[in-house]
């Protein structure tokens, strides 16, 4: 069994900053993460492995410097590992990510033969769009399975996969097909710890390093800016709210201050208690 | 980039709203939407466009029928056992076939798992831009959508078009929108429209739906009241007295993200960025300090209050009411306090 896993560096808190002339973001000194979502594609593919046996190879498009979420991924267990970084890539949307992600795994497909499932985050916690795993799926025509909760079964001689599917007001149980590709949620699986012996693999490890013409991408109207149909035109902050919030003063006896509290609510919103009372009363 | 629309999008006009019909219940936010549908399609002098898929029951004529009492002019439905339950195969096909048909400009989906699974593929396949989570929507002077959005962590938001493709494709999240009004027995023109899908063809079976047990899935987002606790509360258990508050009120309990990390309180439970957005009447905020992820899930309340030490603490920039006192000691005299003036009991006695 092969397993492409898709994983995005992100930087590990949100407090990142945009330029304000250019609308690009300020990455710099920022750390940076695998996303997290990502963990539980890539823990549920290698117990994958380890059960059925095969390889894991995890993607990612990035900068040279997303080789460090690479390594990451390395000491957790995956096989190989392959960064796209070209600056044609720069500016992509979902649609020019897709793109450029799935004819990387076609290529990767070329090189150690095609995979069986493709393995996507939930989201992003940066551009947290849910749009790449879609986008990929449709690109390459495989089967697509979004939001799983659990892999049940893969049947490696029928080719055919079982899972549970968070959908609104509960759960689908699903039976597809291989090639497919899967999108887990978070807290679907325990993530492992990287080990002593993976993080020195993973030090020395060969990161294989596509370029756009590398991977096979000759048509770079479908890539960076000029391959997104999406165009961000303006970046700027939300207006702060005009005034602050009115104290309420605290006094010595707690069901004072309470007493105090709902009163100026009530007198503030005159229907409030009739909303309340309906409420408390289970209308 | 400079908008050129190629000659052959010109022809695409309206502005439509994807209906979340599953299991014969429309998801909310369909109706949310279908109010921004209305106000966009009045701007740009068009009309509003309901789709509606599913297995021919009187769930997709119902869905139908509401579309209309929501705003909606048209209704483009499809039935056919096979749409009976959201497959990601089916559905694309479906959605991809009626765009290509009758050419809306604009396309609204809600966030939610249906929605996000089903705007990313059809997307791809129509090699059009889909704008997500979008907390603002708006047409401007060259008649073009301007979807905006927060980014990184809601710091800042940002303004996105589609200039040169169509549809301009958007999802939002439940409760971002307000609900619109509905009006009883309006309504509209229903265009039928058959896709010759076989089930050998798809791929994907449902083999099973376990619904959730009720206990699991609370009703938050939609919730009139929501009193949530933060770190200030100091431990998992104290997250009872947010719990025993909501339950006086007769409204849901939630949490900030890290006492869901915490292992305090279930995912389901975290209100903020990445968790649900709520818009109660009436939302009480203890031991939160306010951070922009938890802010944005929270701005649409009516009312908003804040049991917080710190004076100084970012809610206090959006919160209508402080108290600046400690809210372990504090939320169960509010909860006391709040029984005495409102529960039917307290009614009974003012009534006689
Ligand atoms: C402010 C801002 C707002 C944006 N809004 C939009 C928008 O509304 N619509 C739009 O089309 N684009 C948008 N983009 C562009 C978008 O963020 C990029 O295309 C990004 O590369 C992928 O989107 P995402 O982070 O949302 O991924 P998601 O779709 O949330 O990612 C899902 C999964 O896809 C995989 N994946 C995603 N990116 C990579 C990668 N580079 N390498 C390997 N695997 C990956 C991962 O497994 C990930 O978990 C926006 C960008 C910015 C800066
Ligand atoms: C990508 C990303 C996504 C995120 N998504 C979310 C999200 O969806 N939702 C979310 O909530 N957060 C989210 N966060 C986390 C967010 O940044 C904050 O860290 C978090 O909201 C803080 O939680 P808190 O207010 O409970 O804790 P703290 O920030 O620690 O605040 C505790 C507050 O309690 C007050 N306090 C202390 N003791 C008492 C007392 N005895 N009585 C009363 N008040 C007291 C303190 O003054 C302080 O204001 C996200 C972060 C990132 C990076």
């Amino acid at each position: 069994m092969h397993f492409v896993v898709c994983i995005k560096q992100v930087p590990d808190s949100a407090q990142i900053r945009v330029h304000p002339v250019t609308n690009t973001i300020m990455r710099q000194g920022v750390p940076t993460i695998i996303n997290p979502y990502d963990l539980f594609s890539l823990e549920t593919a290698l117990r994958l492995r380890d059960e059925m046996g095969g390889e894991v190879t995890v993607l990612t498009m990035g900068p040279p410097s997303a080789e460090d979420a690479l390594r990451k991924a390395l000491t957790y267990g995956a096989d190989r590992a392959v960064l796209l970084t070209d600056r044609f890539f720069a500016g992509s949307d979902t649609l020019a990510t897709s793109y450029a992600l799935a004819q990387a795994i076609r290529k990767i497909g070329d090189a150690w033969g095609a995979p069986d499932i493709v393995f996507a985050g939930k989201q992003t916690i940066d551009g947290d769009t849910a749009q790449v795993g879609p986008g990929i799926a449709r690109r390459l025509e495989l089967n697509q399975l979004t939001y799983i909760s659990r892999v049940t079964k893969v049947d490696a001689e029928a080719r055919t996969v079982e899972l549970e599917r968070r959908a609104e007001g509960g759960t689908q149980v699903l039976s597809s097909s291989l090639p497919c590709l899967v999108t887990m949620l978070e807290g679907s699986a325990e993530i492992r710890r990287g080990s002593m012996a993976g993080a020195l693999r993973a030090a020395r490890a060969e990161i294989t390093t596509w370029s756009a013409a590398d991977a096979g991408i000759t048509d770079l109207l479908k890539c960076g800016l000029r391959g997104s149909p999406t165009v961000v035109k303006r970046v700027f902050a939300p207006a702060p709210r005009a005034e602050k919030a009115k104290q309420i003063e605290v006094k010595a006896k707690s069901r004072e201050t309470a007493d105090d509290l709902i009163e100026a609510l009530f007198e503030a919103k005159p229907a409030m208690q009739a909303d309340l009372e309906q409420l408390a009363a289970g209308l | 980039m400079k908008k050129e629309l190629p000659e052959h999008f010109k022809a695409y006009k309206h502005v439509w709203v994807m209906v979340e019909l599953e299991r014969g219940h429309v998801h909310p936010v369909s109706w949310e939407l279908m109010g921004e549908a209305r106000k966009l399609a009045d701007k740009l002098g068009v009309d509003v466009g309901a789709v509606v898929i599913g297995a021919p029951d009187a769930g997709a004529r119902e869905a139908a029928a509401e579309s209309f009492a929501y705003g909606a002019d048209v209704v483009y439905l499809v039935e056919n056992p096979i749409l009976a339950e959201y497959r990601n195969e089916s559905y694309t096909r479906t959605l991809t076939e009626l765009v290509n048909t009758y050419k809306p400009e604009i396309l609204l989906l809600g966030a939610t798992n249906l929605g996000r699974d089903l705007a990313g593929s059809v997307a791809t396949t129509l090699l059009t831009g889909l704008t997500a989570d979008c907390t603002e929507l708006a047409v401007d002077a060259d008649k073009s959508l301007a979807a905006t959005r927060p980014t990184f962590g809601g710091s800042l938001l940002c303004t996105i078009y589609t200039l040169n493709f169509r549809p301009q494709m958007a999802t939002v999240r439940p409760r971002v929108m307000r609900m619109p009004e509905r009006h009883e027995g309006r309504i509209g023109r229903v265009v039928e429209h058959a896709v010759a899908l076989e089930e050998e063809s798809i791929v994907t079976k449902v083999l099973k739906f376990l619904p959730d047990r009720s206990s699991q899935t609370s009703n938050l987002a939609y919730a009139d009241v929501v009193v949530a606790g933060g770190l200030g509360l100091q431990n998992g258990e104290n997250l009872q007295l947010v719990r025993a508050l909501a339950n006086v009120l007769g409204g849901e309990w939630g949490c900030s993200r890290p006492c869901v990390q915490k292992g305090w309180a279930p995912a389901e439970r975290q209100i903020g960025q990445t968790g649900k957005t709520i818009r109660p009447k009436l939302y009480i905020a203890a031991g939160i300090s306010g951070a922009i992820q938890h802010r944005v899930g929270v701005e649409g309340a009516d009312l908003i209050v804040a049991i917080n030490t710190d004076r100084n603490a970012p809610i206090l920039d959006i919160a209508h009411f402080a108290v600046a006192t400690d809210a372990i000691r504090f939320l169960p005299a509010l909860t006391e306090a709040f029984r005495a003036r409102i529960s039917p009991h307290a009614n009974d006695r003012l009534a006689g």
